[in-house]
Formats: C-alpha cells, sequence, structure tokens
C-alpha cells in the first residue's frame, strides 16, 4: 500500500470538487473493494475522500412512485428494504447473492457499481494486465491461462474481465439510473445500460463518470410487479463469484426482461433477448449471448446461461 | 521405553478417562483470544519489526540484479537481505524440495528473494513493493498431460509387480481400464506462515507456526550452518497445517537472516496470496486404473499407474500408495510416474498418497461393481483381505474394514437407494448415493515426554510435540491423568518448545497415538521412581488412583509424595520391528447423498456418513472434529478445490483464498462418524491408531459415485465442477 492522505467531507458537491483538484483523488465508501486493491498497489490513490458523511445513505419515493437510493445505502439495508422486497424483489436476491454478510454491511450502493473485476490477473500485479496498466498486454488471453471465470461476450482482445456485481444485474432489468454530482456541481443521470463501457482498446477505463464525478444516488422507476427472481450459478454454495447469474422478470403474459451476470464486462441485457421470452431460454440465450466469444475453459457458460434462465423459467 | 510386542491388557482397558468425550482443554484460551499464535507473540521479545517479503515473478531463470534503492529510502525503512547477498544456503532438509532462499536461482514462482525490514508492517510492505528485480528467464515444464504421454507405456520400473498381471487380466472375465486426474490442492489453512526470530549471543529462538518442532529446529540450523544446540524453536498454538507447516518454511529463513543482520527481533508471515506458489501444495495427478475380476467379483487383476508433477528431487505424489495392500488379487501391478516439473514445491497435504489415490481408485471400484452388476458395497466386501496382498505372510494388524462397510450401509440406509443410475428426480432434482473405502496407513514415530509432579500435586507435562488443531493437548491430558491416577483438571500441558524433550510431532496423522503414547512411557517411568521413593520394588503392584499411591500396604497422596520438591521424569517411546511384521492401518467407509440440479448441474450433498476404525479412540469428540474437518475437504476436493495452473507462465494463478474456493458451511450437511469399538494391540500400548487423515480419505470419490448415481454422467475428473455434467444432464 502506498501512503495516502486523507480527509472527509460531507457536501457531495465539494467532494466531486476536491476529487477532481486533487491529482490521484478517490473517493472511499465502504472500502470493501478499494482497501483490498491498494494494499495490493492495484489501486495507488494518493488521496482519499471519504463521502461516508454525506447524508446519501436514505432511501426516498420518487415523485414518479419508483426509489431514489443513495449512494451510500448499505447493500444489507437495501435489500432488506421494505419497499424494495415487495415492489423490486431482483434486487433483493441479487444483493443476497452477493459477498457475505459482513461484507454487506459495509458495501455500498456506490460502491457495488464501481467494484473492479476479480480477473486472477489483474489481482498479480506482477503479470501484465491491459486493465490494470493500459498497453502491457492481456495475460488472460494467452495459451494456457486460466480464464475460466472470465467473460465470453462484449469482451475484446484487449480485455475478457467480466464485472462482478450481482447486484448490477438485477439493477439493469429494472432500468434504474444512476446520478451524478460533477466537480463544477452540476447534476447528471446515466442509464445503467450505458454506466459501464466495454472494454474495446480501453479496458481501463470502465464507465462513464468523469474524472471527480461523484454518484449520489441510483434510481428505480415505478414497480413494474412481476415475478422476479435471480439465481446465481458457482463452484460453491455461498461466498463466491458467479460462473453465470440471471436476473428476471416474468410478467403473466410471458414477456419480460433478463439479465446475465457473469459473461461480460456488464450486466448483460439486450431488449432483443427480452422480447424471445415467450419462445423460451434457448431462444433468449440464442439472441443475448450470439456473437459470443469464449475460451475453452469457459466456453460451458453458454449452455449454462441456457440453462438457468430454464430452470428459472420451469419455476412457478 | 521400547514398545517391542502387541500390548496385553493395561490399564487402559479399565481407562476412565481416555476414550471418554471431553471438550478441548485448551478451548477457553482459544475462543478468549488467549492463545496467542505466532504473528501475535508480541510480548515474548521487545522492539520487534516487520519483515516482509519480496518473491520472484517468474517460474524459472536467474536473477541478474536485485534493487534495493528506492525501497532503502522509504519511510520507517530498517534493512534488507537479499538472496543474492546471502548466496546458496544448504538444503534444510531431506524433505525440503524447493530452496528456501539465498543464490541466484529461481526454481519457481514465488520464491522469496528479499526481506525487507521496516519499523511497521504497513513500512515494511510498502518499502518491499519498491524492491526491482531483474531477471534471465529460462523454460520451465509445466504441463502433466504432456509428461503423461511420454510415460504412461513406461513400466521398467515399476513399485512393485506381483504374478502376471498382463496375463491375468488379458484372461479377466470383467474388466475396466480408466484414467483419472486430481488436480494440484492448496493446504489453505487458516493461519498464514508466520516466525518472530530473535538472536542472542550467538543463540537464535524463532516463535513460529511448525508441526514438527525439531525438524524445524535441525533443519533451520542446518540452513544457517550453525549447531542445534543454539536455536530454540516455540510452536505452543497452530492454526491448521495440513502438511504445509511439516517442514522449513521461508517466513522463518527470512526472519532468522535479518534478525541477525539487523541484531534486533524480526517478525515474518507469508502473505496469503503469496503462500500457495511460494509454500507447497498437493501435486496434481493423473492416474489410470485397471481392474480384472472373475463374475463372481473376485479380482484377478489390479493395476495401478499414476503419475505427478514435483521439483527434481520430490517424490510427487505416491497416489498408488494404498492399491498395494487395500483389495486382494493375485495378480498386480503398481507404476508411479514422478514428472519434473517447474512449478512451485509439491509436497506433503493431508493423507498424502491415499488421499488423491482413492478418489480414483474408489471410482474405479464403483465403475468395475456396474460391470459386474453387483452391489458396490458388496464388491468391495468380497474382495477383502486379512493379509498384504503382495506378501500374504504379512497380516494385517486389525482390519475391521468390512465392518465399518457393513454398518455403514445399514446405518445409511444404503439398501432403499435407487439404483439405477439418473432414475431418481424430486423436482428439478436428481438424487444420488454413493460410497467409497478409506484407507489411510497409521504409522507411529518415537515420541519423548517429560513429566513433573509438583508439590501441590498438580502434574506439569512437557512435550516438543504441536497441537495444530487435533486436540493433541487433551489426549495427551487425558492420557497423563489416566496413568498418575488424577483428574484432567490437575494436569498442565505444555507444547510446542524444543527445550522439550523430542516428540513424533503431527504429520502423517501418527501424531496422536505416538504422543500420548510417548506421555504414557514417560509416567511409568515416573510410577516407577514413586515405586523406588517408596522402597517398592514392582511399581506394578502399585494403584495411582483419586491422587492417591496405593498397594503394598501403603497409601499416599501423591501430592506428598512431591513435598520435598517435585519429582521429574522422562522417557521416550520407541516402536520395535514387529510392527513392521503387520500392516498397521486404518480403514473407514463413506456414504454420500447428493442432489444435483438437472440443468445447471449445481450439486449439493445432502447427507454423509462415515465408519471409522482406527483402532482405540482416545477422545470421540476430539476424533470427531477429525474426522468432519476431513470429511470437508474431501467435499472440496470433490466439488470445488483445485489450484489451476496457468501451463504458459508455470504458476498458480488464482492464489487467494477468493481464487482457490474450500468449502463454506452452506456446502455441507449434516454429518454423522460412528467410531467402531476396535482395538489394534500392534499399534501402541494404548492400542490407538491415527484418525486425522483417514477422514479425508474415499470422501471425494464417494461424493463422485453419488453424483454418478444420481445423473448417469461418470466423470473421472476432478473437482466435479458443473460443466463436466451439463453435457450429460436433461434438457428439461
Ligand atoms: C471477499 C469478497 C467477496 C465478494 N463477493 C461479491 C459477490 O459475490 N458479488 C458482488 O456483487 N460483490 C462481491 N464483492 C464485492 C463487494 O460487493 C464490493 O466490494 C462492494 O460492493 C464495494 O462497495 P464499497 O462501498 O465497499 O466500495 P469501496 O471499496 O469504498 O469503493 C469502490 C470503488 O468505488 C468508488 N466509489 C465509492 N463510492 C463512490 C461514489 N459515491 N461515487 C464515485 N465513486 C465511488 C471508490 O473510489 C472505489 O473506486 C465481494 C467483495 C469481497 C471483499
Ligand atoms: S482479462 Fe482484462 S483484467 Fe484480465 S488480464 Fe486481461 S486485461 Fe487484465
Amino acid at each position: 500500500m502506498r501512503e495516502f492522505s486523507y480527509e472527509r467531507i460531507a457536501d457531495p458537491a465539494a467532494a466531486a470538487a476536491r476529487a477532481a483538484e486533487v491529482e490521484g483523488a478517490k473517493f472511499i465508501a465502504g472500502g470493501t473493494n478499494l482497501l483490498d486493491l491498494m494494499k495490493l498497489e492495484i489501486e495507488t490513490p494518493v488521496h482519499l475522500i471519504d463521502v461516508n458523511g454525506s447524508g446519501l445513505d436514505k432511501i426516498t419515493e420518487t415523485p414518479e412512485g419508483g426509489l431514489r437510493i443513495g449512494a451510500l445505502v448499505r447493500n444489507t439495508t437495501l435489500s432488506a428494504h421494505a419497499r424494495v422486497r415487495r415492489d423490486y424483489p431482483v434486487l433483493t436476491r441479487a444483493l443476497v447473492a452477493g459477498a457475505s454478510g459482513q461484507l454487506r454491511n459495509k458495501a455500498t450502493t456506490a460502491g457495488n457499481l464501481l467494484q473492479r473485476t476479480r480477473c486472477p490477473y489483474f489481482y498479480d500485479t506482477a503479470q501484465a494486465c491491459n486493465k490494470r496498466v493500459p498497453g502491457s498486454g492481456c495475460s488472460a488471453l494467452t495459451e494456457g491461462a486460466f480464464s475460466r471465470q472470465l467473460g465470453i461476450i462484449g469482451t475484446s482482445d484487449a480485455c475478457i474481465a467480466t464485472h462482478p456485481s450481482d447486484m448490477a444485474v438485477g439493477l439493469r432489468t429494472l432500468d434504474a439510473v444512476v446520478e451524478t454530482i460533477t466537480p463544477t456541481g452540476m447534476t447528471r443521470t446515466i442509464h445503467l445500460e450505458e454506466f459501464h463501457h466495454l472494454p474495446g482498446d480501453t479496458p481501463d477505463q470502465e464507465n462513464a463518470l468523469m474524472p471527480g464525478e461523484m454518484i449520489t444516488a441510483v434510481t428505480l422507476p415505478a414497480p413494474i410487479g412481476g415475478q422476479q427472481v435471480y439465481h446465481k450459478v458457482r463452484d460453491r454454495a455461498s461466498y463466491a463469484f458467479a460462473l453465470v447469474s440471471v436476473a428476471l422478470i416474468r410478467q403473466p403474459d410471458g414477456s419480460g426482461r433478463v439479465a446475465l451476470g457473469g459473461v461480460a464486462p456488464k450486466p448483460w441485457r439486450s431488449a432483443a433477448a427480452d422480447a424471445e421470452l415467450p419462445n423460451g431460454a434457448a431462444a433468449v440465450v440464442a439472441q443475448l449471448l450470439d456473437g459470443a466469444r469464449p475460451t475453452e475453459e469457459n466456453t460451458f457458460k453458454i449452455a449454462l446461461a441456457e440453462r438457468t434462465l430454464a430452470a428459472l423459467l420451469a419455476e412457478d | 521405553m521400547e514398545f517391542n510386542q502387541p500390548a496385553g491388557q493395561n490399564l487402559f482397558d479399565q481407562s476412565r478417562i481416555v476414550g471418554k468425550p471431553m471438550p478441548r482443554v485448551e478451548g477457553p484460551l482459544k475462543v478468549s483470544g488467549h492463545a496467542k499464535y505466532a504473528f501475535e507473540r508480541h510480548d515474548v521479545v521487545a522492539g520487534q519489526l516487520h519483515g516482509y517479503p519480496v518473491v520472484s515473478t517468474i517460474a524459472q531463470g536467474r536473477i541478474t540484479e536485485i534493487d534495493t534503492s528506492a525501497a532503502e529510502s522509504a519511510p520507517g525503512f530498517r534493512g534488507v537481505v537479499t538472496a543474492l547477498e546471502i548466496g546458496e544456503m544448504p538444503s534444510p532438509f531431506a524433505w525440503n524440495f524447493a530452496p528456501l532462499f539465498g543464490g541466484d536461482r529461481v526454481s519457481h514462482y514465488h520464491q522469496a528473494i528479499a526481506v525487507v525490514v521496516a519499523e511497521t508492517f504497513e513500512q515494511a510492505r510498502a518499502a518491499a513493493a519498491l524492491v526491482r528485480v531483474d531477471y534471465e528467464v529460462e523454460e520451465g515444464n509445466y504441463d502433466l498431460e504432456a509428461a503423461w504421454e511420454r510415460a504412461r507405456e513406461d513400466r521398467s520400473e515399476p513399485v512393485s509387480r506381483i504374478g502376471d498381471f498382463e496375463g491375468a487380466f488379458a484372461a479377466a472375465e470383467v474388466t475396466l481400464d480408466g484414467e483419472y486426474r486430481t488436480p494440484g490442492h492448496s493446504h489453505a489453512m487458516m493461519e498464514p506462515h508466520a516466525t518472530i526470530a530473535n538472536w542472542q549471543d550467538g543463540k537464535l529462538t524463532i516463535w513460529t507456526a511448525t508441526q514438527m518442532v525439531d525438524w524445524i529446529r535441525q533443519s533451520l540450523a542446518r540452513t544457517l550452518e550453525m549447531d542445534p544446540e543454539n536455536v530454540r524453536v516455540d510452536s505452543p498454538y497452530i492454526g491448521g497445517g495440513f502438511g504445509a507447516k511439516l517442514y522449513l518454511r521461508a517466513d522463518a529463513v527470512l526472519a532468522a537472516l535479518a534478525a541477525r543482520k539487523l541484531a534486533e527481533p524480526v517478525k515474518v508471515a507469508l502473505p496469503r496470496p503469496m503462500i500457495m506458489n511460494n509454500t507447497t501444495h498437493r501435486a496434481a495427478t493423473i492416474q489410470r486404473i485397471r481392474i480384472g475380476a472373475d463374475r463372481e467379483g473376485r479380482i484377478t487383476a489390479i493395476a495401478h499407474e499414476a503419475i505427478s508433477n514435483t521439483l527434481p528431487s520430490g517424490r510427487g505424489e505416491t497416489a498408488t500408495a494404498q492399491t498395494r495392500a487395500f483389495y486382494a488379487g493375485a495378480n498386480r501391478l503398481i507404476v508411479h510416474h514422478t514428472a519434473v516439473m517447474h512449478l512451485p514445491e509439491a509436497n506433503a497435504m493431508r493423507a498424502p498418497g491415499e488421499a488423491s489415490g482413492l478418489m480414483a481408485l474408489e471410482i474405479a471400484m464403483d465403475e468395475m461393481a456396474e460391470k459386474l452388476e453387483m452391489d458396490p458395497v458388496q464388491f468391495r466386501i468380497i474382495n477383502d483381505t486379512q493379509v498384504d496382498p503382495e506378501s500374504p505372510d504379512r497380516p494385517f494388524s486389525n482390519r475391521n474394514f468390512v465392518q465399518c462397510l457393513e454398518h455403514g450401509a445399514e446405518v445409511f440406509g444404503w439398501a432403499e437407494r435407487n439404483m439405477t443410475p439418473g432414475g431418481r428426480r424430486e423436482g428439478m432434482w436428481l438424487i444420488g448415493h454413493g460410497a467409497a473405502g478409506a484407507y489411510r496407513g497409521s504409522p507411529a514415530m518415537a515420541s519423548g515426554a517429560r513429566i513433573r509432579l509438583q508439590p501441590s500435586g498438580r502434574l506439569i507435562v512437557e512435550t516438543d510435540m504441536t497441537d495444530i488443531g487435533t486436540g493433541s493437548y487433551t489426549v495427551i491430558a487425558q492420557t497423563a491423568a489416566e496413568v498418575m491416577g488424577l483428574p484432567v483438571e490437575a494436569v498442565d500441558v505444555v507444547l510446542g518448545d524444543s527445550a522439550f524433550p523430542v516428540s513424533a510431532g503431527s504429520g502423517g496423522q501418527w501424531g496422536g497415538p505416538s504422543a500420548t503414547a510417548g506421555v504414557y512411557a514417560a509416567c511409568v517411568a515416573l510410577r516407577a521412581e514413586i515405586a523406588t521413593r517408596l522402597g517398592v520394588e514392582n511399581a506394578d503392584s502399585l494403584e495411582f488412583v483419586d491422587g492417591h499411591v496405593r498397594g503394598n500396604d501403603l497409601d499416599r497422596l501423591l501430592s506428598e509424595m512431591a513435598a520435598e520438591g517435585e519429582i521429574i521424569s522422562e522417557d521416550t517411546i520407541t516402536f520395535g520391528d514387529f510392527r513392521r511384521d503387520h500392516i498397521v492401518s486404518t480403514f473407514g467407509a463413506h456414504f454420500v447423498e447428493v442432489a444435483v440440479h438437472a440443468l445447471t448441474g449445481e450439486m449439493r450433498v445432502r447427507r454423509m456418513l462415515a465408519v471409522c476404525d482406527s483402532g482405540r479412540i482416545l477422545n470421540p469428540v476430539t476424533a470427531r472434529s477429525q474426522v468432519i474437518g476431513g470429511m470437508v475437504m474431501g467435499v472440496g476436493a470433490a466439488l470445488m478445490e483445485e489450484i489451476a495452473v496457468d501451463t504458459h507462465r508455470g504458476y498458480f494463478p488464482a492464489h487467494d483464498l477468493a481464487g482457490y474456493e474450500v468449502p463454506v458451511h452452506a456446502d455441507i450437511p449434516a454429518q454423522e462418524v460412528i467410531f467402531l469399538d476396535t482395538l489394534d494391540p500392534v499399534s501402541t500400548p494404548m492400542k490407538a491408531k491415527g484418525v486425522g487423515e483417514l477422514g479425508l480419505c474415499g470422501v471425494a470419490a464417494a461424493v463422485a459415485n453419488a453424483a454418478y448415481n444420481a445423473t448417469g454422467v461418470r466423470v473421472r475428473n476432478y473437482p466435479m465442477t458443473l460443466e463436466k455434467f451439463i453435457p450429460g444432464l436433461p434438457t428439461a
């Protein structure tokens, strides 16, 4: 871990301004991802801006009947919120499938969206990794590499890492919107669909945030009802990242929405695939994973995605 | 005391304490945080500095330069020791196969090449990250499959060859020829390797975490080229080892060298992400098993051939070990290949040999039973042997494998299982049942102890034996209390200090039976001393009960005997050659129920039963905890554990506890353990055998067999992750 300075800033606009002003500054929320990465010198901020006192830890109703989730609402609080459980159960289910109880007590809504990949080569600073050191190469794409956990779609020749969040997959089916404040004090909204970037040639640039821009909230549109489920498939029963996860909202008429986790650099959903829902899991996944480029080790994720969705569709 | 003939009737046959359930005597210390582990021993010496290792980032080659200049100007920096300045060091021990430190050669990824010392842990870590190293990279060999291709037909140096395997196999009415793969495993014990080192007047003390105090003392002395008398090792509490702490490791060498150079105490823990490549792992294996039998199911031919990775001079994983003796059959062939590879060091991990070997053999037995259209439990029973099948005049000392199978089958409800693979479905879940046999040798090692009877009547037991979570403290206290006729509460057990008599240490499941036998020997010596003081010629004519010594018209309080000053006795149990005229082993049978999701292939173990034949069970509480821990590890081996190899770079990339998955609570169902009430008079005076490794043996195969029974998909390649089942699973 490199030396760093630390300050707390309660006002979001001031925090954003400060983050833009100090080169190499970063926000810290729960710290459950950032501190681990700092210990390994994968992240090397010179200055930390602690935003925990900023009052963004409330869940409020929006005029449209949706919810505004403050950036600092803890994953545990969010998953247990009565309205979330009643109106957005896919979110609760996705949240409790992630990490462990202790981590969820600390992890925040914004931090969760911004957590970084779990690619093993990203985690070993001795190995080439375009995401960690742009232009150094991608170790996961060489012959003999261990790539079983990594992505199969939306990836590039520069990076095949996945975004590991469960929460984001649930949010994606709910058409969530990210609200931010910029260093100049402007607010913006970014649809979750546009929030995470595909790697292309710049896998280090993971999202739509500008330098210093701070997430203030995530909003959910008015509830859409339906049966909402989340199934996370992994090698052990708990406390592991997804091989494949499926978030599903199904309406009584058979229409609905599907998003996949564990397969791509962002929660993976498309309108065309949603439209196939009445035709069953094979049709949805064929559409959703069209153009997939798995490695030999993770090609099973295609069949697994289809089977996981089929399993959810078979449940009543 | 030499144990040179089978134990006859003795006081353990009427025991009050040994064999009775008893919670860990050190339990309260552990749960209240008062049992200090190596890294937390802040009080043993003042002014401890922190050392942080620097490790190689290539798998093979030479270090050309280590530049420490940036580190040296980092805040808090106090010193650095590099491999280049130290030069090649003598190998610490015959069973250390990787150099721990010193010289310019890199023989595996994350080999320790420097240690940076600073005032705080954070400063040491930050400074260590500033060390720049240049290498000359060399090609290495990292591909076990390729090695197997070359070795597969080579039988020129078999471990053993009995009768005419090829002829009998060709003539057999029913045959099986299967290939099985087990991946490398990481010990992943809770406590990282850690050492505090301090030098004073040319003498070195280390406070460390080790399974084998005297091995570490000797090894450290050898590699530092000093007299072992000048090395003291102290390791009273160890947070798990599973074999990872059998041998000297880099933490101790780095701490010792840094403390010497700085002339100040230094502590070093191996950071978790370094442990998996820096230390040892269980080697991967590829195993071929051929079995031939007659229609009645009697094995006529059995061959087990295996290959595993090792560094040069290593032994590999002896996965064929159990097959030499587990099942009958006149014609036999055992071949063990080692593939010299430049991966990190392959070495012992819990039940080395048998754990991997049974993962394959016990699937093969299941497959063979199916070919014979026999109950796999029955097939094993038919092929039981009471003598060494390689040399039939050598009997097993005590083998109750058939009872394990029969009793287990009855308790588990084996007869009610569905016998058509894939034939039982509950909703989305396919239900299956599987069984496997367990076999693990039960060696014994010389073990010493010192007993000090205090004027207060309390007893102090001192031995360099270790308790790696196994229950040594407790069974030793029970043994001493039993022999001296005292309550357990009157016994203080002090372990893990090289100032104490050399014990068997903890490994190979020899620790419990050997160390208690050593304590027994020392207590017998104390009884003899007391007899002498009482003027009684035959110590056996005295009875030690309720804190009294009685007999020969005498009745004295033990405390009275020591009123003038403590009485000290010391002895070492040694094991005579007669033991080798037998095979001394432990046996078990595992029964497992699994549910496999019909679509996704996710697997949940629903029920587990182990029946164990391990001689006298010294304490059913601690023994059970060993067995259920082994069963958990077996579930891990079956379902998820794999230290995946990057065959291009020659290392284990997923080298932390997020990447290397072991079971969580949610993976483990109700576990039932039954100990057969057996006694093995050939094993030790207490007729006890090991149990700590038996609990793991065969478990993974039982899960694999249950998964086959559930799905009809036979997977021969561990771990049994879902992608291996998916192609054969139903589509709805
Ligand atoms: C052992 C382990 C297992 C895990 N398993 C799972 C799992 O199964 N599924 C899963 O989804 N997650 C898992 N996680 C990840 C966990 O969900 C994240 O660590 C957590 O959500 C991050 O939230 P945080 O508040 O702690 O973020 P921090 O660590 O504080 O921050 C993360 C990043 O977000 C930035 N940031 C924080 N707040 C803001 C803001 N308001 N605006 C802009 N930037 C901000 C920080 O600068 C940093 O870059 C696991 C984590 C661990 C350690
Ligand atoms: S896949 Fe991405 S994160 Fe992994 S090594 Fe390649 S560039 Fe780095």
